[in-house]
């Protein structure tokens, strides 16, 4: 095994990475001592390659390289171009968490509106406290780099019976070329709290750069609540992105994933049913094209008896696109009477596109019902040649029958508003293949 | 100038000729039908001009309008007003019914250059015409043909035709796996439709559907060419007779 990587492709050290940002880095000296244990692990590690099980199918080594140099603080004219793209991607209503380049933007955020509804703080002051937060349930090289390298992040705090009305929405903005943002956050969720909790990557012009991202959720019993990501980062981008969540008992939650951009994107989800009777329900949708590399990596993990999850997955790959599902469903000894299911659809738009699916049951229950199931194909030429036959030029059927593929997984959004908005997203994926 | 004119066609599909030389003229306001048994290459020439693909012209022509069809995409043809009913129409779960009709109805109007239809003025005009059709409303809510009984498809394909307005509509097996009552509906609504501007070409292996969609010509075919050609009475001759008596003509 190779034990350290010291040097990178641009001949740049690993262990500058972290040297040139350290002072940057919030947190008190435990904290910091915290951060550097977090780095050597990463650097022991090196970015994950295809002989690591979980990272079979998405090589980062080969597909990204190296690691860039954290993005400065944001600039004035930063946060100018910030809010233009947040005023494009916002979502009516919503109460706006902006992160910038790594850095959260009050000034773009809805600080006052939330401060009535929950509790809000910035990573970088929690972490002058306590070092807890840089702390996960599982690590791996990416996890570990988030922990040493995270600059900001929003810590939410929602009070038991809490009824939003409003998202609260999440926004990522990319205004640094060439740099490395690195983000974490934690959202906990009280008792009976219904709420919508919605995550958006986007790009103000940048290009180049690189997400790492890590999110801690907890969900409180008797909750319902629904939590959507959109990454619609720059094409040329990477997005890694690991999300950490608990589930307490009779609550339910909804997930919706939705990829229509980065050259390099992973979200790895590991979900526990940490209390009975829960409904968890994950669809994703990947929208990829040209040489983009999308990965969906989830672990369900049912802890306790008589939860359900279901799982629906949809990707459509153009040109040389990959598109990567893995998703395991564990069943625990106890979990009796568990209902799990998985189900994904990979559409290939031409000859040279691949998707990988790989669904596993790690089943120790007697009493559960669990399933899944996977296909990959192409457009079925009897409906295109219906649709050209009324009228639809090739893209424009292409395009309906698309939207009809993912429909079954974006249908899962309850919220009528929400729903818009994402299907809007995708229609613009399709129309700029037309 | 006919309205199609389909000249000497001589059609292959993987290396098997199914056409071998057939010639037929539609003029605006006529009504052909076109029988003969199966594998006589009747749907293989409906297919063949709404621009299938998998089917190879080896000879011979097609003009729509005088415009060579054959150098046309299938969404060319529906625009310049070539309207295939299928003899199977697919279920495209998914795509609700309003939805495609808009798209297609649009996509239809922006080939030709006219203005697309705004959402009210599309509703107003499909209420009309499934009204006129006796078409649920309900119906166009549900995706495309799903779940659709066979004589709802085919009223669905009606519905099209009475919406895109084709100068000429091809009928494939329209009485394929439809009773008495849901193919004198299906029926009615072609009827409707007829007009001077219009012509239509119904095919159909049986003469029963000749009872309730009267045809001006009569056209046999046999093994990928037009045997006889009559008025509406050649229909009620066949009937009696069965196509043998073309085999060996052919």
């Amino acid at each position: 095994m190779n034990v350290a990587v010291a040097k990178t492709g641009s001949g740049r050290a690993v262990s500058d990475l972290f040297a040139s940002a350290e002072g940057r880095l919030p947190g008190s000296p435990a904290v910091i001592a915290a951060r550097r244990e977090a780095f050597e692990t990463y650097e022991r590690l090196g970015l994950p390659h295809r002989r690591i099980e979980e990272w079979k199918y998405t090589d980062l080594r080969a597909l990204v390289g190296e690691v860039l140099p954290l993005a400065a603080s944001p600039d004035a004219a930063a946060l100018k171009r910030a809010a233009e793209t947040v005023k494009a991607h916002a979502i009516e209503g919503a109460r706006k968490l902006v992160l910038v380049d790594g850095v959260f933007a009050a000034d773009l955020s809805d600080v006052k509106a939330l401060a009535s509804e929950a509790s809000l703080k910035t990573l970088r002051e929690t972490l002058e406290k306590e070092a807890g937060l840089l702390k996960t349930a599982s690590t791996d090289a990416v996890i570990s780099l988030n922990a040493a390298m995270a600059t900001d992040g929003v810590v939410l705090s929602i009070a038991d019976g809490a009824q939003f009305s409003a998202p609260v929405q999440i926004i990522h903005v990319a205004t640094a070329a060439s740099a490395s943002a690195f983000t974490r956050s934690q959202v906990r969720i009280g008792k009976g709290v219904r709420a919508t909790i919605v995550e958006s990557f986007v790009a103000a012009g940048a290009k180049a750069y690189q997400v790492n991202d890590a999110v801690v959720l907890s969900v409180g019993d008797n909750a319902d609540v629904a939590h959507i990501r959109l990454l619609d980062d720059s094409p040329d981008a990477v997005n890694v992105t690991s999300q950490f969540v608990t589930v307490g008992a009779n609550t339910k939650l909804n997930f919706f994933n939705m990829t229509t951009g980065a050259a390099v994107s992973r979200l790895q989800g590991f979900i526990t049913l940490a209390g009975e009777g829960s409904d968890l329900s994950i669809n994703g949708v990947n929208l990829l094209k040209k040489t983009e590399h999308g990965d969906t990596t989830l672990v369900v993990d049912h802890a306790v008896p008589s939860c359900v999850s279901r799982e629906i997955f949809r990707a459509v790959i153009d040109d040389r696109a990959h598109s990567v599902f893995q998703g395991r469903i564990i069943v625990r000894p106890d979990a009796q009477k568990t209902d799990g299911k998985m189900m994904t659809r990979a559409l290939l738009l031409s000859d040279e596109a691949e998707a990988d699916n790989k669904p596993e049951l790690e089943i120790f229950a007697d009493d559960v019902s669990c399933g899944h199931g996977a296909t990959a194909g192409a457009l079925d030429d009897s409906l295109l040649f219906y649709l050209k036959a009324r009228g639809l030029p090739e893209k424009q059927a292409q395009a309906l029958l698309i939207q009809a593929f993912v429909g079954e997984a974006i249908e899962q959004i309850a919220d009528d508003g929400l729903r818009e908005h994402v299907i809007g997203i995708a229609e613009r994926w399709l129309e700029q293949r037309q | 100038m006919a309205l199609l004119e389909v000249k000497d066609l001589k059609v292959r599909v993987e290396e098997r000729e199914i056409l071998h030389g057939l010639t037929l003229t539609v003029n605006e306001g006529e009504v052909h039908a076109i029988m003969g048994p199966n594998g006589s290459g009747k749907s293989t020439l409906s297919h063949v001009i709404a621009g299938k693909p998998g089917y190879e012209v080896t000879d011979g022509q097609i003009l729509f309008k005088g415009e060579d069809l054959l150098e046309m995409a299938p969404e060319e043809r529906a625009a310049k007003g070539v309207f295939l009913a299928f003899q199977y129409p697919v279920e495209i779960p998914g795509v609700a019914t309003m939805n495609f009709l808009r798209t297609a109805l649009n996509a239809q109007r922006k080939a030709r250059g006219e203005s697309e239809y705004s959402t009210p003025d599309f509703l107003k005009k499909v209420r009309e015409v499934s009204k006129s059709l006796n078409i649920p409303q309900d119906m166009l809510k549900r995706g495309v043909n799903v779940g659709f009984s066979g004589g709802e498809k085919k009223r669905n394909e009606v519905l099209q035709m009475a919406l895109f307005e084709p100068s000429l509509c091809i009928l494939d097996e329209m009485d394929s796996g439809l009773d008495i009552d849901a193919l004198r509906i299906a029926a009615d609504g072609v009827n409707a439709l007829r007009s001077p501007k219009r012509a239509m070409v119904v095919i159909t292996h049986y003469q029963r559907l000749l009872n309730y969609i009267v045809p001006d010509f009569v056209h046999v075919m046999s093994k990928g060419r037009v045997v006889k050609s009559g008025g509406k009475e050649l229909a009620l001759e066949l009937e009696e007779s069965g196509y043998t008596q073309f085999e060996d003509a052919a």
